[in-house]
């Protein structure tokens, strides 16, 4: 059993994925000693609230509200799995848009400019075209493609700064998300188009169910009633499936990657580490888009274009969607319905219990921050059996095989390569 | 003579996970001698040194110094007993000027200031008394990798070592270097220093050494007294096997000119001038044309412009009757192999597969992709038979990730992923780099067949062994220019030495001046 153990230990997604399990768990535990200090250290929560806090921390996707005495209860709660599901949507977008730049050594920070110029392009498209003269379907899917596109032609910016000028992506990333937080104000502001404004609240557009275009539920309503959640999440998982394929499958993501790992031996090898920078950068750009034009096209949500002078958080929470998932397409399903699921028990927390909402987001903060450490873990569990063995396992495989490796020389093949 | 040990390791096994790297085995150092120990990579030989270096400690066996047993657990023991060590890849911080990175670790001062004075004096008379040349004021990253070599021996001559440990010293040296350090050793060991000279050069061994200790796969083979032995049965010991260590090939034929060169520049990276300097040569098909010099000579850039890595800024490339001077990299590679200088950086994407690696320069022929899609039947196929075929070892064969194989291995996948694309010009560059007197064998054997199939190679080497044994014709390269054109068997390692070193050019026409 223990050898059967660590053989399993030995292969890398395996240890990915209990690197990510322990930062998760560690998050959480975290998260809890907080929940914990600040009841204590407050008059009107003290133990008792500190307890429902904890549970609520860690089982808010269950719980259904208080009971007639005024106990937490929990079981299945329709509503807030629909709900997750219905925000895991741009969070599994926005990390496939990380995790895709990564794969090609390329730190995608500006997913939330791709976001907001992909909002813009999508709303505009969603209202403006009639739906008496052009079926409303037709009109969901122009406005969800010119999202993707306004997403993966701000995308490529920074690429082609970042192949034709050598200028690092990330500080090309962070000024085109400036730019396109006040292009966008600027958009919606200097123009009244469909502007809202309704009991005194001002400053946001309308909904594109005004115009009758929304994204199907098929029957998701009937599944999870009082939820938000529509076929959206189904098309999220269809994408990360897409990107899966594409990036193991194809040549294009053979390329992808190889300029990603070594950029050199990738132009050794006659690819064109240029495009490939651009490519990356516009395919992590559309999957940007396609989460802003999936939050906004499900009909039921506001875009407070007014608020937009700052950053929208779901592109930044790509990162660590991307980070705890190690940048595989098809754990990011996974890691977007978590960081959602956070953001669910935050609620709780919220509505629940004398946690106010700014308390609660320090809570989930250190809980995603924590999580994101999964390869500071996965160092610590190799570096943990390599001191137990004496000698770096990954060596062993080679050296065993006497084909003519010793110890030292595998050590320092180790170093060049972190 | 009294053969008084200073050192000896006794009966030391050192044991990692899957593989004993040294089983049982037994050293004894004299004072005053120089001992070699003879072994190819794998053998256990730097395992061995890392023990009494203090990196290692050993499952079994006792190491004395002066027939008192000693343990040595880090190397501030090892420095403590007078044990000093230079190492392959030198430890020096570039930045810090040769003074300082002399005194790092032992620096003498007072009330925390730095008494650089006194240590200048100490580093200085050494330098003097034994011929190392040094400019101590300079910087690291500024001098050649000769001085540099000389800094790591000042290093341990400053802390007054007695044993001096010299891993593969000479690999980065020019042949008139390679003989200064010789002739360096020998007068430490005169004045009673022992020396222990790690290589697998055999020349050299059979030139420096006292005596000499054998390993193989970890396994002492024995010890011989140097003049009782000559470099067959040394390296007959070595391998295992009997080696051929001349390459066998009959003379060349050649025939059409495959790569044609006219007046071709590349500018450098580092300095205002060429690095390139209007070099022209034609390599033609079934020779072997190798180009010697001494690192950094411009042989790099020369393969660079070749091959498209780096634009030239003049002159022609001709390929196969064909102007390629501005063709993209995967145009050319439609005529050409090239198995790269640095495998690490060029040959290898080392986080991938070997499989995924042995399809890196035809992952986009019909063969293994349809629609976009790659055929993971045909590559893993394409892999076994390449793998069987050039016999590359590796854990899980096809899904062994690259990064955790041996050198010589991933140098075996690359020179087997390029020679079976079977192109007109084949260019290796230092094909043999690091690699053992087996695969070494192996690979110059690959060569050779390549060229009576009728291919043109151009080799890159900084090996003159290796130049002399393989080559056809030899251009020597220096400063960017071809200074000189030889026959191998008209010509020997000391004249090519001075074209290498740049005190004698050719003009063309063959006259030398």
């Amino acid at each position: 059993m223990k050898e059967k153990w660590s053989a399993l230990m030995e292969q890398d997604g395996a240890k990915t994925v209990v690197a990510s399990l322990i930062s998760i768990l560690i998050g959480l535990l975290v998260g809890c000693i907080i929940v914990v200090i600040v009841g204590l250290a407050n008059k009107v929560l003290g133990i008792g609230a500190a307890w429902d806090g904890i549970r609520l921390v860690l089982g808010g996707i269950l719980s259904t509200g208080r009971d007639a005495v005024g106990n937490l209860s929990f079981g299945f709660n329709p509503a807030n799995v629909g709900n997750m599901l219905f925000r895991a949507t741009p969070l599994i977008l926005t990390g496939l848009s990380v995790a895709v730049a990564f794969k090609t050594g390329l730190f995608n920070i500006g997913a939330p400019g791709q976001y907001l110029m992909s909002t813009a392009a999508t709303l505009i498209v969603a209202l403006s075209i009639p739906t008496a003269v052009v079926p409303a379907p037709l009109v969901w899917l122009l406005a969800f493609l010119s999202g993707i596109l306004a997403g993966a032609a701000w995308g490529a910016i920074p690429g082609l700064v970042k192949a034709l000028l050598n200028i690092n992506e990330v500080l090309a990333c962070i000024m085109t998300n400036w730019i396109a937080a006040n292009l966008v104000t600027w958009i919606f502001d200097g123009s009244t188009w469909c502007n809202m404004e309704e009991f005194g609240k001002t400053g946001y557009v309308y909904k594109t169910s005004f115009n009758g275009v929304e994204t199907a539920k098929w029957g998701l309503d009937v599944i999870f009633p009082g939820s938000q959640v529509n076929w959206g999440i189904v098309i999220a998982v269809i994408l990360a499936i897409v990107v899966y394929a594409f990036i193991t499958k194809t040549t294009m993501g053979y390329e992808l990657v190889s300029c990603g790992s070594n950029r050199h031996a990738a132009r050794y090898a006659g690819i064109s580490d240029k495009r490939n920078i651009v490519l990356s950068m516009a395919i992590a750009g559309g999957l940007a888009g396609a989460a802003a034009a999936l939050y906004y096209l499900s009909g039921n949500t506001e875009f407070f274009w007014s608020t937009y002078q700052s950053l929208p958080a779901v592109g930044f929470n790509g990162i660590p969607v991307a980070l705890l998932a190690a940048s595989n397409p098809l754990a990011i399903i996974f890691t977007g319905c978590f960081m959602s699921m956070l953001n669910i028990a935050g609620q709780q927390l919220t509505n629940l219990t004398g946690y106010n909402e700014y308390i609660t987001d320090v809570v989930i903060a250190t809980i995603v921050y924590l999580s994101a450490f999964t390869l500071v873990i996965k160092t610590l569990i190799a570096g943990r059996k390599k001191r137990a063995a004496g000698v770096d396992a990954k060596v062993i495989p080679a050296a065993s095989q006497g084909a003519g490796t010793t110890p030292e020389t595998g050590k320092e093949k180790e170093g060049e390569g972190v | 003579m009294a053969a008084e040990n200073v050192i000896e390791m006794l009966h030391i096994t050192k044991e990692f996970p899957g593989i004993i790297a040294n089983d049982d085995i037994t050293l004894q150092l004299r004072r005053g001698e120089i001992h070699a120990l003879l072994g190819e990579n794998g053998a256990g030989k730097s395992t061995l040194m890392s023990v009494l270096f203090g990196l290692y400690q050993p499952e079994a066996g006792v190491i004395k110094k002066n027939g008192q047993e000693v343990k040595i657990n880090d190397p501030n023991d090892a420095t403590a007993l007078g044990i000093g060590m230079v190492h392959q890849h030198f430890k020096l911080i570039e930045v810090f000027t040769v003074l300082d990175n002399i005194i790092l670790g032992a620096e003498t001062a007072k009330l925390g200031f730095l008494q650089k004075k006194e240590a200048r004096a100490k580093v200085e008379a050494l330098s003097q008394r034994y011929g190392l040349k040094v400019d101590l004021d300079a910087k690291v990253e500024d001098i050649t990798v000769g001085m540099q070599q000389r800094v790591e021996i000042l290093k341990m001559l400053y802390r007054d070592n007695e044993i001096l440990i010299f891993d593969e010293p000479t690999a980065v040296l020019t042949p008139q270097e390679i003989g200064e350090l010789m002739a360096t050793m020998k007068e430490f060991a005169k004045e009673g220093k022992s020396i222990l000279f790690i290589s697998h050069k055999l020349n050299e061994i059979m030139e420096v050494s006292d005596r000499v200790t054998v390993l193989r796969k970890g396994k002492y083979i024995g010890t011989v007294e140097t003049k009782d032995t000559d470099k067959q049965s040394l390296s007959d010991m070595m391998v295992g096997r009997s080696v051929q260590l001349e390459v066998q090939k009959g003379p060349a034929s050649p025939g059409e000119v495959v790569l044609s060169l006219r007046e071709l520049c590349v500018p450098s990276k580092a300095h205002k001038r060429n690095a390139v300097d209007h070099v022209s040569f034609d390599v033609r098909a079934g020779e072997i044309v190798c180009i010697a010099g001494i690192d950094g000579n411009g042989q790099t850039e020369l393969v660079y412009g070749l091959t498209g890595l780096e634009k030239s800024s003049g002159g022609s490339v001709n390929l196969c009757g064909e102007d390629i001077s501005h063709a993209s990299i995967r145009h050319r590679s439609m005529n050409m192999s090239h198995i790269p200088e640095d495998r690490h950086k060029h040959g290898l994407v080392l986080d991938f597969t070997l499989e995924q690696n042995l399809v890196l320069q035809r992952y986009n022929e019909p063969r293994f992709q349809h629609g976009g899609f790659i055929d993971r039947g045909a590559m893993r196929e394409y892999a076994q038979q390449l793998i069987g075929q050039y016999d590359v070892r590796s854990g899980q064969g096809p899904v062994t990730v690259a990064r955790s194989m041996s050198g010589g291995n991933q140098q075996k996948a690359i020179i087997a992923r390029e020679l079976d694309r079977e192109k007109p010009l084949i260019v290796a560059v230092q094909p043999t780099r690091g690699l053992d007197v087996g695969a070494i064998e192996y690979i110059h054997g690959q060569l050779v067949a390549e060229r009576d199939k009728g291919r043109a190679v151009l080799l890159v080497s900084l090996e003159l062994d290796e130049v002399m044994n393989l080559s056809d014709r030899i251009l020597v390269m220096y400063e960017g220019e071809i200074v000189g054109e030889f026959d191998p068997k008209k010509t020997d390692v000391q004249e090519l030495g001075l074209y290498m070193a740049g005190a004698r050019r050719m003009e063309k026409g063959g006259q030398s001046v």
